[in-house]
């Protein structure tokens, strides 16, 4: 019995130091956020210029905020589109004849699989090819976008329609619904929670790429945050601004997830 | 039935448009990239990128090696810190979601800030930087994706698996070796092509935490479609290799799964 103590103190012990691991640096820039160094000391004691420097920094700001704009914009359609596009998708993938069926979800799997550079590369070398159809700019990045997003909508909501009885739709077909009323009423709201993931893995993909932008991006001078820190930070060392900034991003996120989490499992527990 | 049959013609033609999607924005690109890879700058036909490729002086095949090389490390040094911590959170907190997902959640901070963050501070530390930080950076990145597929699978483990192999009079070491490792296997898998594929491919990282000193397969291609150098043959050529790589991969993840499904139906 003690033994078994042992091994779980010694266990968490392990669990804590990886825990550690991942977070020190994440901690430590939080920390120094308030030193308004760059160099990890608080020569200057506890201040707030590093925040300050938010708002004073004109330039810096501005084009912060131009960027994150640009990040919500290209997310917020592109996850709208593909989870639109995906849905539907699903249904008709569903349907299709064996080989058929089993050919579409091995392309759907290529962007998926596929290294993102891969992906961006041959995004850049079609476009170049196709400048004349589709324009530089905030459109083609939304398709790009569309495209890397839509397999993940499709295979997070291909397994629920799996499981769903064919009969429920058929009895809406019985009961006299028309197709277009049956698949509206019945097969969406069952699809639902598959739906709904998948818009969610489509927007945070969307928001975290990096790669596929930075190569499609083009001399347009759109920024989105990865890019844009990218451009500016990785040449210089971190300045007390990013320090301010990348603060307020890790706990806006560890918050947002954290709560998120803790109420989805109340809610469970509750059901329970 | 003739109705119905009819329904589910309309239903399969919803598939349709997606398909024409596929076609143009995910199979025409990489048609045009192996189409690339044959052409020389005036457009006609060579085999020269090939040559360039896998010739010594063109030093492709030295940066693939030492990509393959990071590759293999980081992810052994992953699975190594990985597994345990899935297994123990799979035997002590099976229940503790939230615990779970603090191991999960760097996957959502955006890795520039992550990498940029402890560039700083092995700057401020003075920590020279290179393969030592490269592989820091790494392993620290891509951990989660790691622990993320091996904690699904060995809380899923049926229980009774491991009290039968202790009941048939297996030691602690050979319940490890031979039940439940196995059982792992495609966590296992998934979580060695999560953590290879991207860092045998990433660019940024190795260009901030080596200061561009170490120059990865990812760099490489970066550096062949930007505008100065301009060579698409070439980066053409290393990405058809990469993508072999990729189709590998997931070839004997696809293997070692479907092995797995084998001998858990028997």
């Amino acid at each position: 019995m003690k033994n078994n103590k042992l091994k779980k103190l010694c266990a968490d012990g392990y669990l804590g130091l990886v825990l550690a691991f991942l977070y020190l640096p994440i901690l430590l820039i939080i920390i120094f956020s308030f030193s308004g160094t760059s160099n990890f000391s608080f020569k200057d004691g506890f201040t707030l210029d590093s925040y300050k420097a938010l708002f004073s920094s004109d330039v810096q700001t501005q084009n912060l905020l131009e960027a994150l704009k640009n990040t919500f914009i290209i997310a917020i359609i592109a996850s709208v589109v593909s989870t639109i596009l995906g849905a539907f998708s699903t249904i008709g993938i569903y349907c299709l004849g064996v080989k058929t069926k089993k050919f579409v979800l091995t392309v759907n799997q290529l962007p998926m699989i596929n290294s993102e550079i891969v992906m961006a590369v041959s995004f850049m070398v079609f476009f170049a090819a196709f400048s004349w159809l589709f324009p530089q700019g905030m459109v083609r990045l939304i398709i790009i976008h569309v495209a890397f997003c839509t397999p993940y909508v499709v295979l997070s909501i291909l397994p629920r329609l799996q499981k769903m009885d064919p009969n429920m739709y058929e009895a809406a077909l019985d009961l006299g619904a028309n197709p277009f009323k049956a698949m509206f009423q019945v097969m969406f709201p069952y699809l639902m929670p598959g739906i709904v993931s998948g818009f969610s893995m489509a927007f945070t993909l969307s928001l975290d790429d990096f790669i596929l932008t930075q190569f499609n991006k083009g001399d347009t001078g759109i920024e989105t945050l990865s890019t844009y820190i990218y451009e500016d930070a990785r040449v210089k060392s971190l300045e007390p601004f990013w320090f301010a900034v990348f603060s307020i991003f890790f706990v806006v996120i560890v918050t947002l997830l954290l709560v998120t989490n803790i109420k989805r499992n109340v809610k469970k527990e509750g059901k329970a | 039935m003739k109705l119905k049959n009819k329904f589910r013609f309309t239903r399969k033609a919803l598939a349709y448009p997606y398909m024409l999607f596929l076609l143009i924005f995910v199979v025409i690109p990489l048609v045009i990239i192996l189409i690339n890879a044959f052409l020389a700058e005036d457009n006609s036909f060579t085999l020269n990128n090939f040559v360039e490729f896998f010739s010594d002086n063109g030093g492709g095949l030295t940066v693939l090696g030492n990509s393959l090389l990071i590759g293999v490390v980081t992810t052994v040094i992953c699975l190594a810190i990985g597994y345990p911590v899935a297994y123990f959170l799979a035997k002590y907190h099976a229940s503790n979601k939230v615990l779970v997902l603090f191991f999960i959640m760097p996957m959502w901070v955006n890795f520039l800030m992550r990498t940029l963050s402890t560039k700083a501070i092995f700057l401020a530390l003075d920590v020279e930087l290179g393969m030592g930080t490269v592989l820091f950076g790494m392993v620290y990145n891509y951990l989660p994706y790691m622990i993320l597929p091996l904690h699904t699978t060995l809380v899923s483990i049926d229980h009774s698996f491991i009290e039968a192999s202790e009941d048939l009079g297996a030691d602690k070491f050979t319940v490890m070796t031979k039940t439940i490792i196995p059982l792992s296997l495609p966590g296992i898998m998934s979580g060695i092509t999560m953590t290879f594929i991207p860092a045998i491919s990433t660019f940024a990282i190795s260009e901030v935490l080596s200061s561009s000193k170490i120059f990865l397969f990812g760099d490489a291609i970066n550096m062949h479609f930007s505008k100065t150098t301009n060579s698409f043959g070439v980066g053409s050529v290393m990405s058809l290799v990469m993508l072999v790589l990729v189709i590998v991969c997931n070839a004997i993840t696809n293997m070692a799964s479907k092995d797995e499904g084998v001998k858990s139906a028997l």
